[in-house]
């Protein structure tokens, strides 16, 4: 008697756990269907033929013809801006690296006043709309002779990666010990040695990851790069440039090659941008 | 030579006082530990030792030198931290060896006594392997070697044995004190363990509320503590405390019964006797029997004396069960009486 009601009184309960898994599974496939299917239809037609990609209905196999590639990369004009691409994105992440992680250090590290307000508005400047900041930007760049330049635009991707940089370094940092630090200390370092001793080492791997992430925003980033170059441009800006122009095949190919580094480096460093949420690195 | 000389020092975190005029001096060669239960200050003021944490007023003296306004490494000091703060990047040679690379000695001399002291320690055969490969008591010994290899005049200790399980702890212990006896360091190490306190110390500094309460050989601590916190405090089980009623001509009554007793202006002060101090007897205080706790060699009996919870550490030979009356005789060199005010202890004259 008390077994039957007690299945009773658990069925409702199993029953609203069921659906709720339900609806859960279902966001997690809306979501991901979002993401992959674009990249999918992406990877596809970039490697098929001109006339596949034109072709109705679509294939839904690749073609594994390398040939839009190919001629995207002899374009005139790509091997420069890729050129360009690579080196703002550089500049980015090491000036993020270089200003980010020693204000990631301090806030894991020292209480001020402040802190938590700081911590806020490291990220309320992902909130500031760069197309409001475009135009005085450009004005600025245009007076101090910083427009069309790669460090120019660097330093407009730096403030973008910045909070990033903070906030991951932060999270690295506040992963390692004091006490590992103090114990150095105690050993004969200062605080300087014991920095580059102890928590330098550990941190490494992190530092790189974030510092692609740095990279990839920047990679990424086409609004201010269309804006603030025009000889010098990025390929981000160069593609938005061109290829509105050319036939559907060659922005397929131009948007595979942008996505691509993309892809792949987010890839390698997720378990450190996990880590910048406070999810426990897995 | 390395005495440390704590003189007048305060630490405030904010409105917190955290310690407060501390006087305290460690003799050379001498293991003092610090005792309290946690919050009271005795992490902070080895922190203060150690250069990890700056005294808000005060000096600190280690030698002939005063060091407040150095940083750690120049202080002479090794520490060994709670969480063993092993490198986890480096081998455990590497560990031992990373405190005499940064004083650039030769690398045969590092050699010598990276081996010394993991042979002490008895962790010669782990030297290739790094922090992760370790277990706890591995870790700890670790830590230790990397301390002792430094031959600092001071080591500093904090917890060492607090993460480690009850029997490994109870191992580490004395092999601790052999260790420390050997190398001749002045030491001061920290723990919230009566039990370790005890065992180790040349003299105990029983803290609370950022003060040092007393600080004398354990012993002493023990059967003449100071203030009423460190005879509640320390022993296990705790001291009995009871109320005790000014009587005639300098005699205190105690549950009807009357004690001499030291003198005083007031009229009621606190009777405290340890637990193993009671004998039955027929002239004793009278306790109503609530627990009988047979531990083997003697029985743990928790009563009711006057409403008041009190112990009594007894031969296990007697038999007793809850709801008995018996009478529980002091033995009356061992009463000590306190202050209720002031929870000083009041010496008889």
């Amino acid at each position: 008697m008390t077994a039957v009601t007690a299945t009773e009184a658990a069925r409702p309960a199993a029953d609203i756990r069921s659906r709720g898994r339900l609806v859960f599974v279902t966001v997690i496939v809306i979501l991901c269907v979002w993401v992959l299917v674009p990249i999918y239809l992406l990877a596809i037609n970039a490697f098929s033929s001109p006339d596949q990609v034109n072709a109705f209905p679509k294939s839904f196999v690749p073609g594994f013809e390398t040939d839009n590639i190919n001629f995207f990369l002899g374009f005139a004009g790509v091997g420069k801006a890729l050129f360009n691409s690579i080196l703002v994105a550089g500049i980015t992440m090491v000036l993020s690296i270089l200003l980010g992680a020693p204000a990631g250090y301090a806030l894991s590290r020292f209480d001020f006043h402040g802190k938590d307000t700081f911590r806020v508005l490291v990220l309320m400047t992902r909130a500031f709309p760069l197309p409001l900041l475009a135009l005085p930007l450009a004005v600025m760049f245009i007076r101090t002779g910083l427009d069309d330049t790669a460090f120019g635009l660097a330093l407009v991707h730096t403030t973008l990666a910045l909070p990033f940089a903070v906030l991951i370094t932060f999270s690295l940092f506040s992963g390692i010990p004091v006490e590992l630090e103090e114990a150095a200390w105690t050993l004969g370092c200062t605080r300087f040695q014991a920095f580059y001793k102890v928590v330098l080492p550990l941190i490494l791997p992190g530092i790189a990851a974030s510092a692609v992430f740095a990279f990839v925003i920047s990679w990424n980033e086409v609004f201010a790069a269309a804006v603030l170059t025009i000889e010098n441009r990025t390929l981000t800006a160069f593609l938005l440039q061109s290829l509105d122009v050319s036939p559907l095949h060659l922005k397929f190919a131009g948007g595979a090659v942008l996505v691509a580094p993309a892809l792949i480096f987010i890839f390698v460093v997720r378990r450190y941008l996990f880590a910048m949420w406070g999810i426990a690195n897995r | 030579m390395a005495e440390i000389s704590i003189r007048n020092v305060a630490k405030r975190f904010g409105d917190f006082t955290a310690l407060d005029s501390i006087d305290l001096t460690v003799a050379d060669r001498e293991f003092m530990v610090l005792l309290g239960a946690s919050g009271c200050g005795k992490t902070t003021l080895l922190r203060i030792i150690a250069g990890l944490e700056t005294p808000s007023e005060g000096e600190v003296w280690i030698g002939s030198r005063r060091v407040d306004h150095l940083p750690p490494r120049q202080r002479g000091i090794a520490m060994v931290f709670q969480n063993y703060a092993v490198f986890p990047h480096l081998t455990v040679f590497e560990n031992i060896a990373f405190g005499l690379r940064m004083q650039k000695l030769p690398e045969a001399e590092i050699k010598r006594r990276v081996g010394r002291t993991a042979e002490l320690m008895h962790i010669g055969q782990l030297l290739k392997r790094y922090s992760g490969q370790l277990s706890g008591g591995q870790r700890q010994r670790v830590a230790v070697a990397r301390a002792m290899a430094m031959e600092p005049d001071v080591i500093l200790m904090d917890e060492p044995l607090s993460n480690l399980d009850a029997l490994l702890r109870l191992e580490m212990r004395a092999e601790l004190k052999g260790v420390l006896a050997e190398s001749k360091t002045t030491t001061i190490y920290v723990t919230h363990d009566q039990v370790e306190a005890m065992s180790l110390a040349d003299r105990i500094a029983v803290m609370d509320k950022g003060r040092i309460v007393q600080a004398e050989r354990p012993i002493e601590v023990y059967r003449n503590p100071a203030a009423r916190f460190v005879g509640s405090f320390i022993g296990n089980p705790p001291m009995n405390f009871l109320p005790a009623r000014k009587a005639d001509n300098g005699a205190w009554r105690v549950a009807g019964v009357t004690f001499e007793g030291p003198a005083s202006e007031r009229d009621e002060i606190a009777f405290a006797i340890r637990p193993e101090d009671l004998a039955p007897a027929d002239d004793g205080l009278p306790a109503e029997v609530r627990v009988v706790e047979p531990l083997g060699p003697h029985m743990l009996v928790t009563c009711d004396v006057e409403g008041q919870l009190f112990r009594a550490v007894l031969d296990s030979d007697i038999d007793l069960s809850r709801g008995d009356l018996l009478r529980l005789a002091p033995a009356p060199e061992r009463i000590r009486w306190f202050d209720p005010e002031t929870e000083q202890s009041l010496r008889m004259h």
